[in-house]
């Protein structure tokens, strides 16, 4: 593994993305890409931001967190105080957004640490509908009407938060911290026999991963022009739950696929939501009996393409199946 | 810690679950360099005391101390930092990591780079790693699983699973290493090689070891002394020889005396 | 003090929804360890079954319920069969996120067939004075809902200790394995624990809408993640303490709405949710189990 070839694909994938950043940026002004496409293509982008960040939780950590909506309720709100009410710029809001979801992400990590699998999960959703129902109750973010916010989602802010979203993730989990983490999802008995601080990495991986969603809610609140405490009920955390589940529990090129072509198919049948929502409620099923490791399982996109380039034949082992 | 203190001192060491006592009044001695084993019939209380050991439980009587310094209450992970690292009796591998990441992980916490160097990928993070690996490989070498150093821990035949353990045990850098059960399942060829490689660990990492074990041909070649629990508590110690031949031992075992 | 006395009855009625419905939560718990998110759609398809047996077949109130319960088993054992079953020795995380998505089908299922405007039961089915006492007005209703499900519970009890399928139920929850090798059919036993289950959450469905008369096919979702704070409250797995947090739930909900919080009822459940996991995980009749290391 070859410092140089990684460092070539790395700066490879950039130029990639800066090349699609311009060109998209083109087609938006010149009106080429008319509003459908651009709200879609904001979705998407909102999505797999929320995607990595759960991913990180759930896929890499193996916490089981269904409350996600929470955080991005926080950030959308959040933002949408900074910008509306006290009238600051963008960027600071989206900072802010991301604080204060990490902060809540801190105050749901901390209290949960002992609860597993099933006992975690209605945890998390507990939080995440208290954090809705106190939305509800605070008139000075409009109560259950909610609020009105300014479109100042652009997309070069968009297409930098996905990279950068993308980028912490990927880092953090290519490293010894990402195995501490993936280690914790294993065996935790044997990680914490192994000097790995759970407690310490648990909370982490629900730092990180709540500061992106609430980063996404910062994104999503200046997108929509309103925000209501119904728009983050746990109907919306399960939708960002199915992206993971879908994609794959533990492959971040996973949940970025599922995000686009979830996203992609639910803006075409946004007319029937509940087709949508019954078809997704259908293939979710049918994964979960047939293929519970979803598209991708733990892989990454890089193993399949190195596969290919394979001259011996057959599947090359070269340490790039595991995401660490 | 001067030539007499003992490496492990327990002492009237105990937990009781509700009301039952799993283990009472233990009182154990391990001094620097020794092999000790640990048996006991089945329910004894064995891989519970590990457990008090390793910080999994927390003793609700007594004390455990390792080189002077009281462990009582504190967080498995900072056990295993201060020196004590071990092996279970059900393997606990990380079935979906490579072998060479599971001993990495044992790695971690001797690790310099941050999470926030990791993350804007600084020098410190590409050394850091750097020396991970290559500390790993030279580890693998050593149990002679360099071979299969990208194969996911969950593909390898039993035999290597439990040498993998073993190995990402001793990648956590211990002065007590505590074996639970390591020949379990395995054939008596399989169980030489398993006590050539502990005799071989011991020597060259200069281990302490704790080894809980049925196997009787293994723990009476490699042990130099032994304890016997039974319903949780001690109830013999000795040399090989004085086990073999205590008759409380062998009503344990047999549930009553062979005459 | 009439006040308190009226909210207390309103909690009690509540809660002995709350405590049909977190039996079925506690007794598939206890024997399959799978949280079963659609058993609250259960009791939505309960209520809507008792809703059409009454406006259109035009039957009373009890035949009504009867039908509920006896359709709500079957559902209740088919989706056991199709959707749990296969994955009775996957992951927990994998039957979760089934039972996710069945809970997803049968709720917008619902809306595709059939719209998802609410409807609403007819009052007076069961033509019922009530009664004063020590000056508090208790409905009729009231009384009916706390003497049909105490009568439920009765007969639960009963199945669960003097029957041979409650025997049963009981030797494959503390270890299947061991009930297997006794020749019990845990296939079967299972299936009957949901049934059961299934048809206390169509009584609780039938029950709610003639109390609450508004009924729409979201109904399930609220309740039933409320049922389950219950079920963990007073013990997942045990029996009397999806009773006993069923009704305590209810009585806190309803002082709460009482003194004010009427906004905040919902979160209550969620609260002591948090609570008793942090503080006492077994809940209040339950007992720790540890994981062996």
């Amino acid at each position: 593994m070859n410092i140089f070839t990684k460092a070539k694909g790395f700066w490879g994938t950039i130029s990639l993305v800066v090349i699609f950043s311009v060109v998209t940026q083109f087609l938006i002004n010149g009106g080429t890409l008319n509003s459908f496409y651009v709200n879609a293509l904001f979705s998407i982008g909102i999505n797999i931001i929320l995607a990595a960040s759960l991913h990180l939780i759930i896929g890499i950590t193996g916490q089981f967190s269904i409350g996600h909506a929470g955080f991005l309720a926080v950030g959308a709100y959040i933002s949408a105080i900074v910008t509306m009410k006290l009238g600051l710029p963008f960027p600071v809001a989206i900072v802010a957004a991301g604080v204060a979801a990490a902060l809540a992400g801190l105050v749901i990590g901390i209290p949960t640490l002992r609860l597993r699998g099933d006992y975690l999960a209605i945890a998390t959703l507990g939080f995440g509908e208290i954090v809705r129902i106190v939305f509800l109750n605070i008139d000075y973010v409009g109560g259950a009407s909610g609020m009105t916010v300014t479109h100042l989602t652009t997309w070069p802010w968009l297409i930098a938060c996905v990279v950068i979203t993308i980028l912490v993730i990927v880092n953090f989990t290519n490293s010894t911290h990402g195995r501490a983490c993936i280690s914790i999802r294993e065996n935790e008995i044997a990680a914490d026999a192994m000097g790995i601080n759970t407690t310490l990495y648990k909370v982490m991986a629900f730092v990180i991963g709540a500061f992106f969603a609430g980063v996404a809610g910062a994104l999503h609140a200046h997108n929509f022009y309103i925000i209501q405490p119904t728009n983050f009920g746990f109907l919306k955390s399960f939708d960002i739950l199915i992206l993971v589940v879908i994609g794959g529990l533990g492959s971040m090129s996973g949940s970025v696929i599922a995000a686009i072509s979830l996203t992609i198919i639910s803006t075409f049948l946004s007319n029937y939501p509940e087709v949508r929502m019954v078809i997704y409620s259908l293939v979710l099923i049918v994964m979960m009996l047939f293929r519970p490791q979803g598209l991708m399982g733990t892989k990454e996109i890089s193993s399949f393409l190195k596969m290919g380039k394979s001259a011996k034949g057959g599947v090359q082992h070269d340490g790039k199946n595991t995401v660490a | 810690m001067t030539a007499k203190t003992p490496l492990l001192k327990v002492e009237n060491a105990g937990i009781r679950f509700g009301g039952l006592k799993a283990v009472s009044d233990v009182n154990v001695e391990l001094k620097q360099g020794e092999l000790v084993g640990l048996i006991g019939p089945n329910g004894a209380g064995k891989t519970t005391f590990f457990n008090l050991l390793t910080g999994v439980y927390v003793p609700t009587e007594g004390s455990i101390s390792l080189a002077g310094e009281k462990l009582n209450g504190q967080a498995p992970y900072k056990i295993t930092k201060k020196g004590i690292s071990r092996t279970f009796q059900n393997i606990r591998l990380f079935s979906d990591l490579s072998v060479l990441d599971n001993v990495k992980v044992a790695y971690h916490s001797l690790a310099k780079h941050s999470i926030l160097s990791s993350i804007l990928r600084l020098p410190s993070h590409f050394s850091g790693e750097k020396e991970m690996e290559e500390k790993a490989i030279e580890f693998l070498k050593i149990f002679k699983l360099d071979g299969v150093m990208h194969e996911m821990a969950k593909n390898l035949p039993y035999g290597q699973q439990r040498r993998l353990e073993i190995a990402r045990a001793l990648a956590a850098n211990p002065k007590l290493l505590l074996l639970d059960e390591p020949a379990a399942g395995m054939n008596p060829q399989e169980t030489e090689e398993l006590m050539n490689l502990i005799s071989l660990i011991r020597k060259r990492f200069d281990l302490t070891i704790l080894l809980i074990e049925h196997d009787m041909l293994l723990v009476m070649g490699v042990c130099e002394r032994i304890y016997v629990l039974d319903h949780g508590q001690l109830i013999a110690e000795g040399t090989p020889e004085q086990i073999r031949n205590n008759p409380k031992v062998i009503e344990a075992y047999l549930g009553e005396e062979v005459s | 003090m009439e006040q308190f006395i009226q909210q207390l009855v309103n909690g009690v009625s509540l809660g002995s929804i709350y405590a049909l419905i977190a039996l079925g939560y506690t007794m598939v718990y206890g024997i399959v360890k799978l949280i079963n998110f659609a058993h609250g759609d259960v009791f939505m398809v309960g209520a809507f079954i008792g809703f059409y047996s009454i406006t259109i077949l035009d039957l009373g109130f009890f035949p009504a319920l009867l039908i509920s319960m006896a359709a709500c088993a079957i559902f209740g054992v088919l989706i056991e069969r199709i959707a749990y079953k296969p994955l009775r020795n996957a992951t927990r995380i994998a039957a979760l996120i089934t039972a996710i998505g069945v809970s997803l089908f049968i709720e917008y299922g619902t809306i595709y067939i059939r719209g998802a405007q609410p409807e609403a039961y007819p009052t007076g089915i069961v033509p019922l004075k009530s009664l004063e006492i020590f000056g508090v007005k208790i409905s009729g209703q009231s009384i009916l809902i706390l003497a049909v499900s105490i009568f439920l519970m009765i007969v639960l009890q009963f199945i669960v200790h003097k029957t041979k399928i409650g025997k049963a139920m009981r030797a494959v929850s503390h270890d299947m394995d061991a009930a297997k090798l006794m020749g019990i059919n845990v296939n079967n036993t299972i299936s009957a624990t949901f049934a059961i289950g299934s048809a206390l959450a169509g009584a609780a469905g039938v029950v709610f809408g003639m109390y609450y008369t508004k009924i729409e096919p979201l109904m399930g979702i609220i309740p039933g993640l409320k049922a389950f704070v219950a079920a963990v409250l007073g013990g997942i797995g045990i029996i009397p303490g999806a009773m006993a947090g069923g009704l305590l739930l209810g009585v806190i909900e309803a002082l709460v709405s009482a003194a004010g919080g009427s906004l905040w009822r919902d979160a209550v459940a969620f609260i002591v949710l948090i609570l008793i996991l942090i503080f006492r995980p077994a809940g209040l009749l339950g007992k720790n189990v540890r994981e062996k290391v």
